[in-house]
């Protein structure tokens, strides 16, 4: 039993209920948001180094133990993406200080963020089924606000459409819950994992787990459940869109990997050779949809979809190289993902418009702003200073191991198309003649570009520094493909 | 006794996806509350809807039914009335600013606001 583990949930939580009462002192929120998410990495931390010397980590809630009470488990794996979810709010909410309205954040924005952190986090560390239930409402019911938050038209008629089709997928979750409780009798996924491991899933527990996957991809926006997204993450401001791109998407396909390594993993011929069908199709989709817009919002909405699909093809190979760089590219694509709408934010201040074609030549005004961008693109594609080619590289290794070679030839087709994506918005927007508005018209960028440099800075450490890194995300790997460490964490008393 | 039930829930699920399917707004979420319905009978049902006296200590009997079916159920009516609520408000404010409550013609077009 280990203290530390129940910190980075009550942080947050205590964090955003002050935050309510303090209303309109932004200065106080901004400060108090940001304490609370170096709080939380320094807890984290420490709490990662315990699990590297000492093995997954347990906490069972009220004392009492699993089956019978909630237990919140700590592996590499969930603390890494606790890390890096708040790593994300530190840089959103410096972000918010130039590139948010005062209408907005006087109308409790930064305590929004703040529970919508609790539920992500929330659903990192849990070790029981209907607790991400919850967690995943607390998360959703934040992103709910957030989103139609201004009450623009788009705004208004974009979350109609997200909150019902969020509606759906927890009345499906709880279908889910509903038949998997009937057929084992228990919500405590070690115990679950134990009791299906028994009778070596038949059919039925099957059937269930791939209503597991539509629940979960409906989050994570995986083939043909992607349809709310490229909507709804192009509605709201761009700092809400970076948080979305960064934390939402990723709880879902962070479900799937624990649900699909840890319980489900008795029948990978059915369940895990159709999330790699599904991979490959939303990888091909994502890129497609990159490719044939003209607005950078949507272009980049159709990257987090390509994104999704990536590092569901790690757990289609369903072998140690195929899961690691699931894992380590999952890390990279929070990062990346949210600097990108970060950036894009900035060059909507710079130009105005969000149409390629209308605004061009950022880099004459704006060199730091062209070159991050640059940076990011390059990042993005996998290009081998930057951390996103530690990842693929691995995948591609994995996939090869699995002999999956036709999902491998379009995993690095899209990554191709990825590259041509973005960088078509670097050689037409940021490059080429000066076309933007009037200097008084533009807004200031000052501040805007530090935060996605932070997040840049950070994604250059992970390509060149991967060794640092390497031990843990090994780690969160073998215990992904060896479920006995995770059950007897959990279950040993 | 289950068998009937799940037929029941069957049959919420199916009205409930109709009127999701449907148009108009205030149908759609009256679709998404028979759909909670449905999934909180099934819930009840899938914990088994044995013979037993109500889980209280007081009541002293040989079985009690399964308690913990009840406390999930509990957690979702919650969440979804917490969730329908937030919905109703925000149809109410995009009936407003829209002027429509017709979803066929709140599609984005390229060029809106």
């Amino acid at each position: 039993m280990n203290n530390l583990i129940i910190l980075p949930l009550l942080i947050p939580l205590l964090t955003g209920v002050i935050l309510l009462f303090l209303g309109k002192k932004i200065i106080l929120q901004k400060t108090l948001s940001i304490l609370s998410g170096i709080a939380i990495i320094i807890t984290s931390i420490l709490l990662l180094m315990d699990v590297n010397s000492n093995g997954v980590q347990a906490y069972f809630l009220g004392g009492w133990l699993p089956p019978f009470g909630i237990a919140l488990v700590a592996d590499s794996f969930a603390i890494l993406l606790v890390i890096f979810a708040s790593i994300i709010l530190v840089a959103t909410t410096l972000f918010t200080f130039k590139g948010l309205d005062l209408e907005r954040k006087n109308y409790y924005y930064y305590p929004l963020v703040q529970f919508l952190l609790t539920g992500v986090i929330g659903a990192f560390l849990t070790g029981d089924l209907f607790n991400l239930f919850v967690f995943f409402e607390v998360l959703l019911m934040s992103s709910y606000a957030l989103i139609v938050l201004g009450g623009t038209k788009t705004q208004l008629r974009e979350s109609i459409k997200y909150v019902l089709v969020n509606v759906i997928s927890s009345a499906l979750f709880v279908t889910a819950v509903a038949f998997l409780y009937s057929v084992t009798g228990t919500l405590n996924m070690a115990d679950l994992s134990a009791r299906i491991a028994e009778i070596n899933q038949p059919g039925l527990v099957t059937v269930i787990a791939l209503l597991f996957l539509i629940v979960f991809g409906m989050k994570a926006a995986i083939f043909p459940l992607y349809f709310w997204l490229p909507g709804a993450y192009s509605a709201p401001p761009p700092v809400i869109s970076a948080i979305f791109a960064g934390l939402l998407t990723k709880v879902g396909i962070y479900a799937i990997y624990r649900v699909f390594t840890i319980i489900f993993y008795h029948q990978p011929e059915v369940t895990h050779y159709t999330i790699g069908v599904l991979a490959a199709i939303t990888m091909i989709i994502g890129a497609i949809g990159a490719i044939a817009y003209n607005d950078i919002h949507k272009i980049l909405v159709y990257n987090v979809v390509a994104g999704v699909g990536f590092i569901l093809l790690g757990l289609s190979s369903f072998n140690s190289d195929g899961i690691f760089g699931g894992v380590f590219y999952l890390l990279h694509d929070m990062i990346i993902k949210a600097a990108l709408f970060l950036l894009a934010g900035a060059i909507v201040v710079v130009t105005r418009t969000t149409k390629i074609g209308q605004a061009s030549g950022i880099m004459k005004s704006y060199p730091l702003l062209g070159w991050s961008f640059l940076a990011a693109a390059l990042s993005l594609a996998g290009v081998p200073p930057f951390s996103g080619f530690f990842g693929k590289l691995l995948l591609i290794q994995g996939g090869f191991l699995a002999e999956q070679y036709v999902f491998v030839g379009i995993l690095l087709l899209s990554s191709l198309l990825v590259l041509y994506s973005v960088m078509r918005i670097f050689f037409l927007m940021i490059l080429g003649e000066e076309k933007l508005p009037e200097p008084h018209q533009r807004g200031n960028v000052k501040g805007l570009v530090y935060p996605s440099i932070f997040l840049l800075a950070l994604s250059f450490l992970m390509g060149m520094g991967a060794e640092v890194i390497y031990p843990f995300v090994a780690d969160a790997a073998s215990t992904l493909l060896n479920p006995e460490s995770y059950i007897e964490a959990v279950l040993k008393e | 006794m289950e068998i009937l039930i799940s037929i029941v829930v069957g049959i919420l699920f199916t009205v409930g996806t109709y009127l999701i399917l449907s148009k108009n707004i205030t149908r759609i979420i009256i679709g998404t509350g028979i759909l909670s319905h449905g999934v909180h009978l099934l819930l009840l049902t899938m914990g088994g809807l044995k013979q037993g006296a109500a889980p209280l200590l007081g009541q002293e009997a040989a079985s009690y039914t399964d308690p913990l079916p009840q406390a999930l159920i509990l957690t979702a009516i919650v969440i979804s009335f917490g969730v329908t609520s937030f919905f109703l408000v925000l149809a109410y404010r995009t009936y407003n600013v829209h002027g429509t409550d017709d979803m066929e013609k709140m599609r984005g077009l390229e060029n809106d606001e």
